[in-house]
């Protein structure tokens, strides 16, 4: 059942869906949120029939344009990487992961993608209101786009709604609003989604405030200002409130991952929340590299507790507690879990030689009991944790779990702040004053990105070695595929990707410095 | 409403669908088709900047086409999806690479400081057109000619050669597929810029491309639909998968309704040349169009209703893929066909985009209005 293992061939397709998905996660986060930015701006022109709201709108939009082209394009690889790269993936779960990507298609594409033309080449070709509602429908169809994907992104975390059937050997669906209601996937949905609005947000201030200092497009560049500040700030709360809701999320259904973003070896009532750390390169432990002490950090006493189960003496469990196991606080040791997910396996392999003898009797027998809701409860949901060798594969990789959260809800409370000012200097008139501002506005967008990225690597870096939580490590879903094979695919991708990402940033840039024209930029 | 339809009923609902898609898909390529024809019927640089903005508010639709088609796939019927994108690697990696190409090309061909240059982006356009049709065109026929993997108790696909997938190519009757698909998105782009562009010598070159394109296409196209309707084809039962004589010539005898699909089909897409050709008509890319949807769709029904294994192994026929051990389950099947019920929707609001977009013909005079966003 379980064939000789490639690390080799495991660690390249990992690599090549991140380098996909990373790519991807540059542009998608602007186009949710600029698709936003630009509906509000286009009401307003609307509204108020002022021409300098359509100056403005048709700018953003040209900006759009050329990142969601690229968005697409990086797109459509994600969508067939699950079978080309992760083809055991595909069939294990293909049964529940499958739909979302589906109704994403028929329903979130193909709205994006038609109003998107309207929205480009409509402008004298439909009434004004029209081609406002194309504008909101290709937000919506983005957001719309990102509820499906994340849905099945959160699935994978938490894998709920399904049962395992040993005759087909993979899950199947069993309740289809668990899967879209849970919990999980709407934490995601609002804490991914927001994350874009911010992005944008920051995006708009930082090239507006370039022209703020090049004293060019003033008034573009307040009134730019002014709407993505405002747009910035109430999505920016929402950002931190949804991001609290999946921390307590987390913390329930992946401990190990929440252990591990906040470098917590030693799991302990009251536990603290590290505000800032640095890790030393010393091994706490010889036997794995992943666990480093801390050189320096500032801990926030109870916090952690009270952030994770909304108690403040509650017991956070820790790495260690996670490995070894807490007979106090009930945590079975991973051991005991490999072993489980062991004989999950034997039985499942037990009931295949059944049925390939044809011995019917036998065969019946066994699955009545791999199906008994014990052994489902007690053996089964550790499956996965049977292909695993060592107990030390269940760490992922805390030093870039701990630093990549950090910097995230750092830069996401910056980003409150910094949005406040904006709004404020645009109101009181003084933002052509403030040159050190404008400035770092610029810098923010770059900060944007890095926040956005540091963000999936925190939920992705932070669930391995799983591919489905407690299910399916990376190890099994891997398609069997010379591990050369995938080093040139992944050489392949990250050449063209880095090629067309210059060439989109030089087309950016040039398209800002051309600037906004009256009849409306370049297009 | 599908609560009462057994589990077959809903995977055949399922293939159908499938088929319908992929025939909408092929109908779209005259995109691609198109797309390779730049410089063969845009003489001048405002002629091709007519074409590629003519195609430019095309292309996202058989883009998503394409992704929606491979997200039901996924969603109706994952063993597919897991044995055939993981096990030929290398025949989707490569359309993948040219349909990533194409995504950018439009919006990035004429901006200023596009880096690579407008000749680039234009080249990617031809590559798309060309690699990503015949490519496509030849993975299907392996729908007819079998595949070389083989499957494990897990389900897991084990290819048996290690050119994963590439070796489609060394079977003709696969690459004849290929082809076919290729000309006739050639046919469809020509036609397509007949009918949408406002430009005497397009008009006069476009033309000549339907015809020059016609004749390749026909007599690949034929042997193609000859040679299959005489081969032996995978057929399936309760024992198993074997091989039948006339396989898929059976399926149209023992489909009618197919039967008439695929002949309205092919002289739908006859005519829609035959307008274009004789009778100087514009609208010859409906009758084609038409025609294409029509013939892709009942290609595809007899490739997996009646008994057909749609996706075979030539290596091990037992594990040869059926829309029965290759789907979704019972209850997957059912939610996904309430998602279904949507499509009508889309559909009528893409139609209605694509008048309102398309209601006055292209022209120069627009190309040099700043508000019709020009590539």
């Amino acid at each position: 059942m379980l064939e000789t293992i490639d690390l080799s061939l495991v660690n390249w397709s990992r690599a090549q869906f991140a380098l996909t998905a990373m790519y991807h996660w540059v542009f998608v986060p602007l186009t949710l949120g600029l698709a936003v930015i630009i509906a509000i701006m286009e009401t307003l022109y609307v509204k108020t029939g002022d021409v300098e709201w359509k100056k403005i709108t048709k700018f953003w939009m040209t900006l759009f344009g050329i990142n969601f082209a690229i968005g697409v394009a990086t797109g459509i690889i994600l969508e067939f990487e699950f079978g080309t790269n992760w083809s055991n993936y595909s069939w294990f779960v293909g049964d529940i992961f499958g739909a979302p990507l589906a109704i994403e298609g028929i329903f979130a594409f193909f709205m994006e993608s038609t109003f998107i033309a309207v929205m480009f080449f409509g402008w004298n070709k439909v009434s004004k209101k029209v081609h406002l509602t194309a504008t909101w429908l290709t937000a919506f169809g983005a957001s719309l786009s990102a509820l499906w994907i994340l849905v099945a992104n959160a699935w994978m975390q938490n894998p709920v709604g399904m049962h395992f059937n040993p005759e087909t050997v993979r899950n199947e669906m069993i309740n289809f609003w668990e899967v879209l209601f849970s919990p999980t996937a709407i934490y995601k949905f609002l804490h991914t989604i927001t994350s874009g609005f911010v992005l944008a947000g920051v995006f708009v201030i930082g090239i507006s405030s370039w022209f703020l200092l090049k004293k060019r497009e003033v008034v573009f560049a307040r009134k730019s200002i002014v709407v993505a500040a405002v747009f910035g700030i109430v999505s920016s709360i929402y950002l931190a409130f949804t991001g609290d809701s999946s921390a307590r999320d987390i913390a329930q259904n992946q401990p190990m991952k929440f252990a591990a973003f906040e470098g917590l070896y030693n799991g302990s009532e009251g536990a603290g929340l590290i505000a800032m750390g640095f890790m030393s390169t010393t091994e706490t432990d010889p036997s794995n590299e992943n666990l480093l002490d801390f050189n320096m950090k500032i801990e926030i006493p109870n916090i952690l507790s009270y952030m994770a189960y909304m108690d403040w003496n509650a017991f956070v469990p820790g790495i260690n507690d996670l490995i070894d196991g807490n007979e106090k606080y009930g945590y079975m040791s991973a051991d005991e879990k490999i072993e489980r997910g062991k004989v999950a396996m034997a039985k499942l392999k037990a009931f295949k030689e059944a049925k390939d003898q044809d011995n019917e009797q036998l065969a019946e027998r066994l699955k009545t009991e791999f199906m008994d809701p014990d052994f489902q409860q007690n053996y089964f949901s550790y499956f996965g944790y049977g292909y695993l060798t060592d107990k030390n594969m269940l760490i992922p990789n805390v030093p870039l779990s701990f630093y990549s959260f950090h910097v995230m809800v750092g830069l996401g409370f910056y980003f409150i702040v910094f949005f406040c000012f904006a709004l404020f200097y645009a109101l009181k008139g003084r933002l052509e004053q403030k040159r050190k501002f404008l400035r770092l506005a610029i810098w923010s967008i770059p900060m944007a990105y890095l926040a956005s990225q540091a963000g999936w690597i925190v939920a992705e870096v932070g669930r391995q070695p799983w591919v489905i939580q407690d299910l399916m490590p990376t190890v099994a879903a891997v398609t069997k595929i010379s591990s050369s094979a995938v080093q040139t695919t992944f050489w392949l991708f990250a050449i063209i990707f880095t090629l067309l990402l210059i060439a989109e940033l030089k087309i950016m840039f040039r398209q800002i410095k051309i600037g906004p024209k009256m009849d409306g930029g370049q297009h | 409403m599908f609560e009462n339809l057994s589990y077959l009923a809903l995977q055949q609902y399922w293939w159908v669908i499938i088929s319908l898609l992929g025939a909408l898909f092929v109908f779209l390529t005259f995109v691609q088709g198109g797309q390779t024809l730049l410089y063969t019927i845009g003489k001048t640089p405002n002629e091709r900047t007519m074409l590629v903005n003519t195609l430019g508010r095309k292309w996202e639709f058989t883009f998503t086409t394409l992704v929606t088609f491979g997200g039901a796939f996924f969603a109706s019927f994952p063993l597919f999806y897991a044995t055939s994108f993981g096990g030929a690697y290398w025949v989707w990696i490569a359309i993948l690479f040219f349909f990533v190409i194409q995504a950018v090309s439009y919006e990035f061909r004429t901006k200023p400081g596009n880096f690579l240059g407008r000749k680039t982006y234009e080249a990617f356009l031809f590559l798309n057109g060309a690699f990503g049709t015949i490519l496509i065109g030849t993975a299907v026929g392996t729908f007819f000619n079998g595949a070389e993997f083989s499957l494990n108790d897990m389900n897991n696909v084990h290819w048996e050669t290690p050119y994963r997938g590439l070796e489609a190519v060394l079977t003709f009757h696969n690459v004849a597929l290929g082809l076919s698909v290729f000309f006739l998105a050639r046919v469809l782009g020509a036609l397509y810029f007949m009918n949408s562009v406002d430009s005497a010598m397009v008009l006069e070159r476009s033309k000549r491309q339907v015809l020059l394109n016609a004749i390749p296409f026909l007599v690949v196209f034929l042997y193609f639909l000859i040679y299959l309707l005489l081969k032996d084809g995978f057929a399936y039962n309760a024992e198993g998968v074997y091989i039948e004589k006339y396989k898929y010539l059976n399926n149209l005898l023992e489909l009618p309704v197919v039967a008439v699909l695929l002949l309205l089909g092919v002289v739908g897409v006859l005519y829609g040349i035959a307008v274009a050709l004789l009778k100087k008509s514009t609208s010859g890319i409906w009758f084609a169009g038409g025609g294409t949807v029509l013939t892709v769709f009942a290609l595809f029904l007899i490739a997996g209703l009646n008994g057909t294994a749609f996706y075979p192994s030539a290596f091990e026929l037992q594990d040869s893929l059926t829309i029965e051990n290759a789907s979704s389950s019972h209850f997957t099947l059912k939610v996904m066909s309430y998602a279904s019920l949507g499509v009508p929707v889309v559909i009528a609001y893409i139609w209605w985009v694509w008048k309102a977009m398309n209601s006055k013909k292209i022209d120069e005079a627009e190309m040099q209005d700043e508000d019709s966003h020009a590539y």
